[in-house]
């Protein structure tokens, strides 16, 4: 749910990224982070454990430019991928205006990916949101790494409504601003189309 | 306004009467900052002493404060902790939910107490709910006859990839 102020001309929307333990959410976000100029962006709040696993979640607040006059802020949050974090992930994709799936590519992941996309669809559900609905895209990530799932199984498995899907190492940053793009477009054509 | 999938809208003048009913607590309950966030952590307003505060990170943390514990509230049957408070060394915060919709955050020191903040606190909450229960309906008339225009209903896929490049 985006929030339109008039008063201080600007509108925010939340995107999610959503996916399997250890697939490289947070790494997204710190990738992010890293690349981005230090004015257009806000402080990274990171709720972990000691051992840097995500507990609640990740923020990074990120202001793109103006559109007719109003700033566009969007507010980036993870969810810990853990499965026995479930009530947390729930919480978090309250009022969300994008998603992200971020897909662990390596072999023995897939079950994984499958599972936490299924997750991703009954927690929307239960917020009273469907994801055929929803801007979302989803990102292949790892794809530097030699032990993958073949791109066909991948995506008959995660995509099978074809929407924008990526491939990228978070690491070293190839394909994560084209993901955080594709997002924030579908957000913003999803408004125009609801403002029309 | 705050159904799911539809925007949150603020309007200069609805805006205007929440920053005066947020000083006008601030002074009432000697506090440091008033906040009011919205459920899913956007700031709606600010006011007192803001300059050395990460706002967003204030209010991003806030709703996820309030979203927890309205999870434990519901472990053990309770529909939601209406209030909670925080205890530092120096500043404490205390933390409310407004007509079941918007967050009110009051951050005080020595100079004030937990009683006369939860008794101002209160006195606030229902004229910033009155004035929530208008903004939603002035925000669910966005976009239709007679209604406040969408800024986005102008825009063109230029302006969209003009962010981009």
């Amino acid at each position: 749910m985006s929030f339109i102020n008039y008063a201080s001309r600007e509108i925010n929307c939340k995107i999610v990224y959503y996916g399997p333990g250890l697939c490289g959410k947070t790494t997204n976000l710190q990738t992010i982070y890293g690349r981005t100029a230090p004015e257009s962006r806000g402080k990274m709040i990171s709720l972990a454990t000691e051992t840097e696993r995500t507990l609640f979640f990740d923020f990074l607040p990120l202001a793109l430019g103006d559109i007719r006059g109003f700033k566009t802020r969007f507010h980036l949050y993870t969810v810990p991928g853990q499965v026995f974090y479930d009530a947390s992930r729930k919480l978090i994709l309250k009022g969300v205006d994008g998603v992200v799936f971020v897909a662990d590519c390596q072999e023995e992941r897939l079950d994984a990916n499958i599972e936490s996309m299924e997750n991703l669809k009954d927690n929307l559900e239960e917020h009273g949101y469907q994801l055929e609905n929803l801007p979302f895209v989803i990102q292949y990530n790892k794809v530097d790494l030699p032990n993958l799932s073949p791109m066909e199984e991948l995506q008959s498995f995660l995509n099978p409504r074809s929407v924008p899907e990526f491939k990228a190492c978070a690491l070293t940053g190839e394909g994560v601003f084209e993901t955080l793009k594709a997002v924030a477009k579908l957000i913003l054509v999803e408004l125009k189309k609801g403002a029309g | 306004m705050f159904g799911s999938q539809s925007s949150l809208v603020m309007y200069d003048e609805e805006y205007q009467q929440i920053v005066d009913l947020a000083e006008k607590l601030l002074r009432e309950a000697n506090s440091k900052a008033v906040f009011l966030v919205d459920r899913n952590g956007q700031l709606m307003a600010a006011t007192g002493e803001t300059e050395h505060l990460d706002t967003t990170s204030l209010a991003s943390l806030t709703a996820g404060n309030i979203a927890a514990t309205g999870g434990l509230a519901k472990l053990i049957g309770e529909k939601e902790f209406s209030i909670l408070f925080h205890e530092g060394e120096k500043d404490n915060i205390h933390i409310s939910i407004v007509a079941d919709r918007v967050i009110l955050v009051v951050i005080f020191d020595h100079r004030s107490s937990l009683g006369l903040v939860r008794l101002r606190v209160k006195k606030a909450s229902d004229a910033l709910g009155d004035l929530f229960e208008e903004l939603a309906r002035k925000s669910s008339t966005v976009g239709t006859r007679g209604g406040p225009k969408n800024p986005f209903a102008e825009i063109t896929d230029d302006d969209i990839d003009n962010l981009f490049r």
